[in-house]
């Protein structure tokens, strides 16, 4: 230990003569010293590129489906057309952005920063895992590029292992690449968390973000194998001509809704438990509070994760399912929504007294609790049979799942990214800018999806391009809010790249936050930390025994980076 | 040779023994000192930069191979358990036409094999035991080459049911050997899992011959090298999958 030892038992960079480059940015400036890095902080920004790509190849997808919806007739899009720009919508953002989101880029960067440690577990493994998710995606994208797929993102059999003659094999291989690239990750966070925390961070002092993390990657790697074994059985079925599935030759289709299902049911809370814990950092740095609750807020996780996995049979009630099964599905469906309450409580008891600042890290995250909440709420429809059977395969179903998955999910990340984006790259972002962005961004998300509850309640099916013309008012209202929701998505696009090049250097703790990644300087050095942290007390200590609350004192910039 | 000489010689034994003692105790401890400098070199990032001792952080990072292996193998069962839940399944609906394809796969092969792995099995342990004890070289080094050689051996023994199975046409399709229908499930699992098995166990004999050849060109390599004790947890769950294969795709309808 040094004589400069802070609370945290960090050295101080200023006083320290390293003769060493102090950021990782800094360390290395050739292709080869990021394309061979084991570093979690580069690694996390070379996912961060690559799902970015991936994010705008499904959302130009996506564009293309409202475009196509804005008029009852087909005038921009032919059905076969129409079908391959769907599926590649449902591809490229739930297996290449969604599900590698929050875990692999922010959760790469911070967990190691947020308990002390100097990188994951097997950084080695890492870099791999990142080259698997890239050769997955890039086969994907092949397939798209030879002439795409028509099943849907579910690929549900018979239709993709008999009748389907697109390039299904090839992006199923490009799914199930990716798949290793998920329980790497798992594996190495878990490890991680397990094995390095910094002396003093017992598991009840990590930040909820790390508790997020270590549930998402206990799913990653509990249900991914399973996802893995049906992807494999379509293939055979494709190539070989295996019978497993195809109900002519005495399989069972219904064998591969549930196999399916025991994966992609857990995979939503894949995508929405890293969201979780991003807001939960947010909200209590600008809430000014502790978490309200921080002990059930980690209960609620681990209920989530653990119940997450006993609830896919809801997604079968019309499948042909025996009742007494269907009605326990329905029951389990039902109890997920208690802890996922819990949180929503929690976070808005947080909020309650607190010196709320409204950053545009903290409108994303207020976002993110409106529309969870509302996209949980109608989840609770679904989960009792009589309503799901009524808007089984609506745009009811579609507006659901969207306002989970990207109206909870993507406005975290973006909440995230915006707060850790001083921290990551050193630079500020223009604020106003930024605030009009998650404006816009709330307001064109629910223009857009809010209608299709509507028209999806009145009977509109989903997966169609041509409709009765009674739903138009319904569609035009949403295909003008995907129009609203493009400029909101490709604003941050914009300004986060201009700040790159010529955005003010940011301090070390540009909100004043509490947790460890915020002790070491903007951007980290490569060994993330000078000197040993030390954890004294538990995390969201905004409120220090005998200090004044932090909103009474201002937030001068206090030391810039020393890139 | 006189009486006399003989308590001489036994001195001269006792401080001839004692000197060759003293050598051996300070090669002893020059290797224990070497072994030291050695722990350092072995330590990885991150676990070089945790705040304790040498011996402490390696064994950390011992303890971390093996809750990665441990977790990965989880998820391995995972992967074999839903197939065998699948084929459970598959079982449970087609009882007569399962019995009658399982009477057709070659039991004198899938025995052979289970006999070849559960010994592999043995000399795996084995290795991996002396290597963590560290003292073993020879031993460790025999035995991974023997678990090598024993892996080789399934995948030879199974390549010739193939050709068999191929013969038979008991390979789900249009010539397909046996009237029932599901019996073309049954065959499609067949193939599916052992092939599954025989790309795992594929993996593992890579892994155990990368090891052999890195341990016989350096001498340190395998001692106390958590890559040993990882390899063989791996292939015990490739051993232990086959444990249950066995009964699944030779035992049906052959009771009786």
């Amino acid at each position: 230990m040094s004589t400069t030892a802070s609370p945290t038992g960090l050295a101080d960079p200023d006083e320290l003569d390293l003769g060493l480059p102090v950021s990782y940015l800094a360390d290395g400036h050739s292709v080869r010293s990021w394309l061979l890095t084991t570093d979690h902080k580069r690694i996390a920004i070379l996912y961060a590129v690559t799902i970015t790509v991936f994010f705008f190849i499904g959302g130009a997808a996506a564009t293309l489906v409202r475009l196509e919806l804005a008029t009852p007739e087909a005038d921009v899009l032919r059905a076969d057309t129409y079908n391959k720009l769907f599926t590649l919508h449902g591809v490229v953002m739930v297996w290449f952005f969604l599900i590698p989101s929050i875990p692999n880029t922010l959760g790469n960067f911070l967990v190691p920063l947020m308990i002390g440690a100097r990188d994951v577990a097997f950084p080695k493994l890492n870099l791999v895992s990142w080259y698997l998710n890239l050769g997955g995606g890039l086969l994907a994208v092949a397939a798209l590029i030879l002439g795409g797929v028509d099943t849907g993102w579910t690929f549900y059999v018979p239709y993709s292992t008999v009748f389907s003659n697109t390039w299904v094999s090839l992006t199923v291989l490009g799914v199930f690449t990716t798949g290793f690239s998920s329980i790497a990750t798992g594996v190495n966070f878990i490890g991680t968390i397990h094995l390095l925390r910094a002396p003093g961070m017992t598991w009840f002092r990590l930040p909820l973000f790390v508790w997020a993390m270590y549930t998402t990657s206990l799913m990653f790697v509990l249900a991914t194998p399973v996802l893995a074994v049906t992807l494999l059985l379509v293939l055979a079925e494709r190539t070989f001509g295996l019978p497993i599935f195809d109900p002519a030759r005495g399989g069972d289709p219904i064998l591969f809704q549930h196999l399916f299902w025991f994966y992609s049911h857990p995979a939503v809370y894949i995508m929405v438990l890293p969201a979780m814990g991003v807001v939960s950092e947010l909200i209590t740095c600008f809430a000014r509070r502790k978490v309200f609750g921080y002990t059930f807020m980690v209960y609620a996780l681990v209920a989530i994760a653990v119940i997450g996995f006993f609830t896919w049979g809801h997604h079968m009630f019309t499948s042909g399912m025996s009742p007494y099964a269907a009605l326990v599905f329905s029951f389990l469906s039902f109890i997920v929504a208690v802890p996922s309450a819990i949180k929503v409580f929690n976070w808005t008891g947080t909020l309650y007294r607190g010196q709320v600042g409204f950053e545009s890290p903290m409108l994303y995250a207020l976002g993110f609790v409106g529309l969870f909440t509302l996209g949980g709420l109608t989840g609770l429809f679904l989960a009792s049979i009589p309503v799901d059977v009524h808007v089984q395969d609506t745009y009811f179903v579609v507006a659901h799942f969207h306002y989970i998955m990207v109206g909870a999910s993507v406005s975290a990340y973006f909440g995230g990214l915006h707060f850790w984006w001083p921290k990551i790259t050193g630079r500020t972002y223009p604020e106003t800018w930024a605030r009009f962005a998650a404006i816009l961004m709330f307001f064109g998300f629910n223009l857009t999806f809010f209608p299709q509850f509507i028209a999806g309640y009145l009977g509109m099916p989903r997966r169609y391009h041509v409709y009765p013309p009674e739903f138009q008012i319904w569609n035009v209202l949403s295909s003008a809010g995907a129009a609203v929701l493009a400029v909101a998505y490709l604003m941050p696009l914009g300004y986060l790249t201009w700040s790159l090049l010529f955005g003010e250097r940011a301090t070390n703790n540009p909100w004043d936050a509490s947790g460890l990644e915020w002790r070491t300087t903007s951007p980290p050095p490569r060994q993330n930390f000078f000197g040993s942290p030390r954890i004294q007390g538990g995390p969201y200590n905004y409120h220090p025994e005998g200090v004044a609350p932090v909103h009474d004192q201002p937030r001068l910039p206090s030391r810039g980076s020393l890139t | 040779m006189s009486g006399a000489d003989i308590p001489a010689r036994l001195r001269e034994g006792r401080t001839d023994l004692e000197a060759r003692l003293r050598e051996g105790r300070t090669d002893l401890e020059a290797r224990l000192r070497q072994g030291r400098t050695d722990l350092e070199a072995r330590l990885r990032e991150p676990w070089s930069d945790l705040e304790t001792d040498d011996a402490t952080a390696f064994a950390r990072q011992r303890a971390g191979a093996a809750l990665g292996i441990w977790i990965f193998l989880a998820s391995e069962v995972l992967f074999f358990g839903a197939l065998f839940l699948t084929y459970t399944a598959a079982r449970l609906a087609n009882q007569e036409a399962f019995a009658a394809a399982g009477r057709e796969t070659n039991i004198v092969y899938g025995t052979l094999n289970t006999a070849i792995l559960l010994t592999s099995s043995l000399t795996i342990a084995v290795a991996s035991q002396a290597a963590e004890k560290g003292l073993f070289r020879r031993l460790t080094l025999g035995c991974l080459a023997a678990t090598a050689v024993l892996g080789l051996a399934f995948l030879v023994v199974k390549g010739f049911e193939y050709r068999e199975d191929i013969e038979k046409h008991l390979v789900p399709g249009a010539h397909f050997a046996l009237t029932q229908a599901p019996a073309q499930i049954f065959f499609a699992f067949y193939w599916l899992v052992t092939v599954v098995h025989a790309i795992h166990l594929g993996i593992g004999i890579a892994l155990v011959t990368r090891l052999a050849i890195k341990g016989w060109r350096d001498p340190d390599f395998l001692a106390e090298n958590p890559q040993v004790e990882v390899t063989a947890l791996y292939w015990h769950l490739v051993d232990l999958v086959w444990v249950f294969l066995y009964p699944m795709l030779y035992l049906p309808g052959r009771s009786g």
